[in-house]
């Protein structure tokens, strides 16, 4: 057994049990916080394949940013009996049952593939080849990714200004009401 | 002894994947429906990654850029649907999606 089998079977089960702990919690607090180990797994397991800024970016974006999100969002919501919403018996019966035959229909469309093993150099591409990607440059001259970045770029100013805009309207109308 | 290959990491994606949905079919609060969500999204990612560690060269850098725009897409999605939420307790006073059945308030 090398050592990335260890690494492996270790990030796995944390990302595994801690992804469970999400669907099974019941408190939705509780499940925030099997969430944020969820995501740090998923970063070490991106670190374990070789993509050191991928790793970051999640660790930065997921962890520091959505999940705080979410949090404030759980914080500004969760009050009294909303806190915790069971889900049915019958709910949970007919989930699991979906969730076990759709996990056994992926395993077995994922099985045929070869198990490939890595080729090449160690590491996958850092900042600076995804940059120039970025900027358009791809390293054996083609063009790359400009148009999805600025995509991207402009698909999040819009929605930014989108969610600040659903975010406060709803307290102006609130205080005309009160007035 | 062979080394660790790209098998393993499609299993653990595709046990996310299945956390996710389930996750997005049996809870009752909006915000967990968000973190299904966010699981669906990571799965997606890691098999991105996966395949850009192990499938052709070509792949190294276009498994990693398409990963990046998931992350930042799945930020812009949280943000928007925290926003859509906070609208719902506001109209509602819950977040239970069962009582979600119109949304104008």
């Amino acid at each position: 057994m090398t050592l990335s089998h260890a690494l492996f079977a270790i990030l796995a089960s944390v990302t595994a049990i801690s992804a469970l702990g999400v669907v099974l919690s019941g408190s939705i607090v509780r499940a925030a916080v099997w969430l944020l180990f969820t995501l740090l797994g998923v970063s070490m397991l991106y670190f374990l394949l070789g993509a050191e800024f991928l790793g970051a970016a999640q660790l930065i974006v997921y962890v520091g940013g959505t999940l705080v999100l979410v949090i404030f969002g759980i914080m500004l919501t969760a009050q009294g009996p909303f806190s915790s919403l069971k889900t049915r018996p019958m709910e949970w019966v007919v989930g699991g049952a979906l969730g076990a035959v759709l996990f056994a229909l992926l395993v077995n469309a994922v099985w045929p593939i070869p198990d490939l093993q890595p080729g090449g150099a160690g590491t996958l591409p850092g900042t600076g080849p995804l940059g120039m990607g970025f900027l358009g440059i791809a390293n054996n001259g083609a063009v790359a990714y400009l148009l999805p970045f600025e995509i991207v770029s402009v698909h999040l100013l819009v929605v930014l200004i989108g969610a600040a805009y659903l975010a406060r309207a709803k307290r102006h109308q609130r205080t005309e009401g009160e007035a | 002894m062979t080394d660790l290959g790209l098998t393993p990491f499609l299993v653990l994606a595709s046990f996310l994947f299945v956390c996710g949905v389930v996750c997005i079919a049996t809870k009752r609060n909006a915000i967990g429906i968000l973190m299904g969500v966010e699981l669906v999204l990571n799965a997606a990612n890691l098999n991105f990654v996966a395949f850009a560690r192990f499938g052709p060269p070509s792949f190294r850098l276009e498994g990693q850029v398409f990963a990046l725009m998931v992350i930042v897409l799945a930020a812009a999605e949280a943000a928007v649907a925290l926003a859509i939420i906070l609208n719902f307790y506001n109209n509602h006073s819950t977040v239970d999606v069962d009582r979600a059945d119109e949304l104008r308030g």
